[in-house]
């Protein structure tokens, strides 16, 4: 992140630096300082109409254009791959209104939007993890009054959430909800953590990025710093656990991975392979090689001719 | 015995005027100046005709009615506490404990097990659920009701069944001070032999009883005294 | 408790000069009372009386525009609930008290199951363990007369006096010192209102529970009640005994209100 507001060249351009005016950014970023300061708390800010419809991640959008600069190295994911076309029109977006180097490289980014995933390889200082998030109440589908889910924030009363567990174990005979797992947040806010698999949640404990969350349709940011305690919910005889696959990736073998499944053919033939696909990929580079190596999927770049 | 025991309910002056609000407000006069006691052993009868305000005393000793003037003084828990004054905690509890009241029908009919009815104020007084059953069991076995009834609730019973359960309520636990409004009206010749009996030793325990009984053979059989309510009537 | 405990007890609820406008229009005024540990207070009165007013008022939900309501809560004794800070007293609504609804919509979460409903409160009082939960909800299933294999169901596949014991269950399982209870058999049947009475004065006496019981129904009331406040545009006309103020009644609108009824 440098401060692009100061650039001595800013006069010059026809058009406001990352799309959005000066004025705006400010106003994003006061609310992004206010949520990093309380952490998991939903600060609201005034979200502006983005060239992209709701659902395409305008929050994340706003948040990427309030912060990022020209030294930045961005990178979008979408369900944990570079390449869909929703990351790939995002990045290109950014590339061309913020002048930024994009990569799909998570070491190399200093900026990651993403929806849905994130990323297997740890993230380090320095960093910041932009989430779309759809619907930033974790409350809501339980309680549908506004005014009553501020009021259960505000006093901590978050017994209500642990209803939708209740009902899971219920129905299921173990909590089977699978996305947007609700988490606590430095034991305080009660925060969804957008609809990222709960595969991920442990990696939001204790992560050295900031994690920045924008809801554009909600007009919500949240956040949380570097070093912050993010715990999920769960029952004392019904302990949290995340998802475990009998397979390994198919392309780079890895054990430990968030795995897609995968259709192949209309025998009913499948393969599971990372669904974070830079991962997937470095692995394979550093000759990692899983059972199905080789197999057309592992380079669809190449094989679209470019 | 040395001493004169203690009376256990002491009225004094009372009067009772009923006024119908919505009648024009019709004035009722029924008694006044009433005084009347009742000491352990004691079973006063009330006599009078029909109309002369025999149940309308009754109640308002039992706190159902609300005196015009005057008090009613029982023994409750060592002391003479006014029942015409006493807050609907206070009354509720001189109910539990020293005055009990048979009326000819059971008034309110919850549907609960006729047993668990007749246990009821055993549980109130703190008597352990074992012990409640089994007293209440007898008494009832006592009152010659079948023993098919007992886990039924009284709501479609006989009126003599009913009277009986209702008998039951009031005889479970020694009340100090028992009133008795036509408690045999509804009983044949056998079972109301058992009621005077249940009367008879209650007395002899120490219980005064103030009663109104249309059979002349039940009254001759209970009462100590008689109490003319119509010597209070109202001077027109 | 015992009866004399329960009478030496200080008060649990007081109120003193309540009063609620709105606007120019009198919802309720200068209603005072007590009420003690194990009491069942009914309030009764025509439509528009002010009963379902006095209640909101009484159960923190509608500030008055003048008085108090002071109750002995657990955590800070004695207390004016419109002085407690308002997540004080939210807790102190979820800790101290039940509120069973006349609609059960409003007394439920339609969306999750009756299980799930009963559960809540205890969820809401820091309980996480799901097993112990769970028996929890099977007991009081039991003890309101419901079937418990349909624990898992949707409020809205059950009958009205069905979700009325479900209400009756959630508004219980987390031991309430006092329950506010709006016409909650209004809606239903006579056979199935007669059988939800009973099983209400059985669980409030077995309980020892504090109830305040709103009602237009007179036989409702003898039957639920010890004490009555009789209401009539706003005021409390007459207050006492439940038998005395329904067989002896002194004010012109209590004889009135006793005697369109025919049968009580
Ligand atoms: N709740 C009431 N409201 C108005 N008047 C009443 C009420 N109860 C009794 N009365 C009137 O009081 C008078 C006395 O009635 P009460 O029932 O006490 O007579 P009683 O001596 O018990 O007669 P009976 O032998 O027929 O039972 C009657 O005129 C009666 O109409
Ligand atoms: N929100 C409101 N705004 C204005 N007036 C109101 C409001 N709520 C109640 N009132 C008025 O206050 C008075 C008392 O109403 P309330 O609802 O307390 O009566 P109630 O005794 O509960 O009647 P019911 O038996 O019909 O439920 C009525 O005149 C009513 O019209
Ligand atoms: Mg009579
Ligand atoms: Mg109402
Ligand atoms: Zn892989």
């Amino acid at each position: 992140m440098s401060a692009a507001a100061t650039r001595p060249n800013e006069a010059e351009r026809y058009y406001n630096y990352a799309y959005l005016d000066e004025q705006t950014k400010r106003m994003i970023r006061r609310a992004i300082l206010k949520a990093l300061a309380i952490p998991g708390y939903q600060a609201p800010f005034g979200s502006r109409e983005m060239p992209v419809p709701y659902g395409w991640g305008t929050g994340g959008i706003q948040l990427t254009a309030a912060i990022i600069g020209p030294d930045d190295v961005y990178k979008c994911i979408d369900q944990g791959a570079d390449d869909t076309t929703n990351a790939v029109s995002i990045r290109k977006f950014f590339a061309r209104v913020a002048d930024v180097a994009t990569t799909e490289d998570t070491a190399e980014a200093t900026i990651i939007q993403t929806r849905h995933r994130i990323p297997e390889q740890p993230l380090k200082a320095g960093q910041v993890l932009v989430f779309q998030v759809p619907q930033p109440e974790p409350l809501r589908g339980l309680e549908a009054r506004e005014t009553e889910t501020r009021a259960m924030h505000a006093y901590e009363e978050y017994g209500l959430q642990y209803v939708s567990l209740y009902e899971n174990i219920s129905a299921f005979g173990r909590i089977a909800a699978t996305a947007g797992y609700p988490v606590m947040v430095e034991e305080r806010y009660l925060m969804s953590p957008s609809p990222i698999p709960k595969f991920d949640n442990p990696k939001m404990d204790d992560n050295e990025a900031i994690l920045l969350f924008g809801a554009g349709r909600e007009k919500r940011i949240y956040a949380i710093p570097p070093h912050t305690r993010v715990r999920s919910l769960d029952f004392e005889d019904y302990p949290f656990e995340v998802q475990t696959w009998e397979e390994n990736c198919a392309l780079c073998g890895a054990e430990d991975s968030y795995l897609d499944e995968v259709v192949l053919d209309d025998a009913g033939n499948r393969m599971f392979v990372c669904s974070d696909s830079h991962h997937c990929g470095q692995r394979r580079a550093e000759g990692h090689v899983g059972p199905m190596a080789g197999h057309q999927l592992a380079n669809p770049v190449a094989e679209d001719g470019q | 015995m040395s001493e004169p025991s203690k009376p256990l309910i002491i009225v004094e002056d009372l009067a009772k005027t009923f006024t119908l609000h919505n009648a024009g407000g019709t004035v009722i006069p029924v008694f006044e100046h009433l005084f009347l006691e009742a000491s352990p052993g004691e079973c006063v009868v009330l006599s009078g005709d029909s109309g002369v305000g025999k149940s309308t005393l009754m109640r308002s000793l039992f706190g159902n009615y609300v005196p015009t003037r005057g008090s009613v003084r029982v023994l409750h828990k060592g002391a003479y506490v006014d029942i015409t004054g006493a807050s609907p905690q206070v009354i509720l509890d001189i109910r539990r404990r020293t005055l009990g009241y048979v009326s000819q029908f059971l008034r309110v009919i919850p549907r609960i097990p006729t047993l668990r009815l007749v246990m009821e104020p055993l549980l109130e007084n703190g008597v352990s659920i074992e012990e409640a059953e089994a007293r209440a069991r007898a008494l009832l076995s006592d009152l010659r009701l079948p023993e098919r009834l007992w886990t039924l609730p009284p709501s479609t019973f006989s009126g003599g069944e009913q009277q009986r359960v209702n008998i039951a309520r009031s005889f479970i636990r020694r009340y100090p001070v028992l009133l008795l409004d036509e408690p045999t009206a509804s009983l044949d010749a056998e079972n109301r032999a058992i009621v005077v009996q249940l009367i008879r030793d209650a007395l002899s325990e120490g219980a005064a009883m103030i009663g109104i009984f249309h059979d002349e053979d039940v009254r001759d059989a209970v009462a100590t005294r008689l109490f003319p309510v119509l010597a209070y009537k109202v001077a027109a | 408790m015992s009866a004399v405990e329960r009478l030496a007890s200080e008060p649990l609820l007081r109120v003193a000069d309540l009063s609620r406008w709105y606007g120019s229009i009198v919802g309720c005024r200068d209603v005072s009372f007590e009420m003690h540990p194990g009491e069942v207070l009914g309030i009764v009165g025509e439509s528009g009386s002010g009963k379902t007013t006095l209640l909101k008022c009484l159960s923190g939900h509608l500030e008055p525009t003048s008085g108090k309501v002071e109750f002995d809560t657990r955590r800070h004794g004695m207390s004016d609930i419109y002085g407690l800070s308002e997540p004080d007293r939210r807790r102190m609504q979820r800790e101290d008290w039940g509120f069973v609804h006349q609609n059960p919509r409003d007394g439920l979460r339609m969306r999750v199951s009756g299980g799930a409903n009963v559960a809540e409160p205890l969820m809401n009082l820091g309980r996480r363990h799901y097993g112990e939960m769970r028996s929890a909800t099977i007991a009081w299933l039991e003890r309101v007369e419901l079937d418990t294999s349909r624990i898992d169901d949707k409020p809205r596949n059950f009958s009205g006096g069905m979700q009325q014991r479900i209400q009756v269950a959630r508004n219980l399982i987390h031991g309430p010192k006092l329950v506010f209870m709006d016409e909650p058999t209004g809606g239903l049947d006579v056979s199935v209102q007669a059988r939800l009475l009973d099983l209400m004065r059985e669980l409030v006496r077995d309980l020892g529970l504090a109830v305040i019981i709103v009602t237009h129904d007179m036989a409702v009331a003898r039957l639920m009640a010890d004490r009555l406040l009789v209401m009539r545009r706003g005021e409390v006309v007459e207050t006492g005994l439940t038998d005395q103020v329904l067989d002896d009644p002194q004010h012109a609108y209590t004889q009135l209100l006793v005697s369109s009824v025919l049968q009580i």
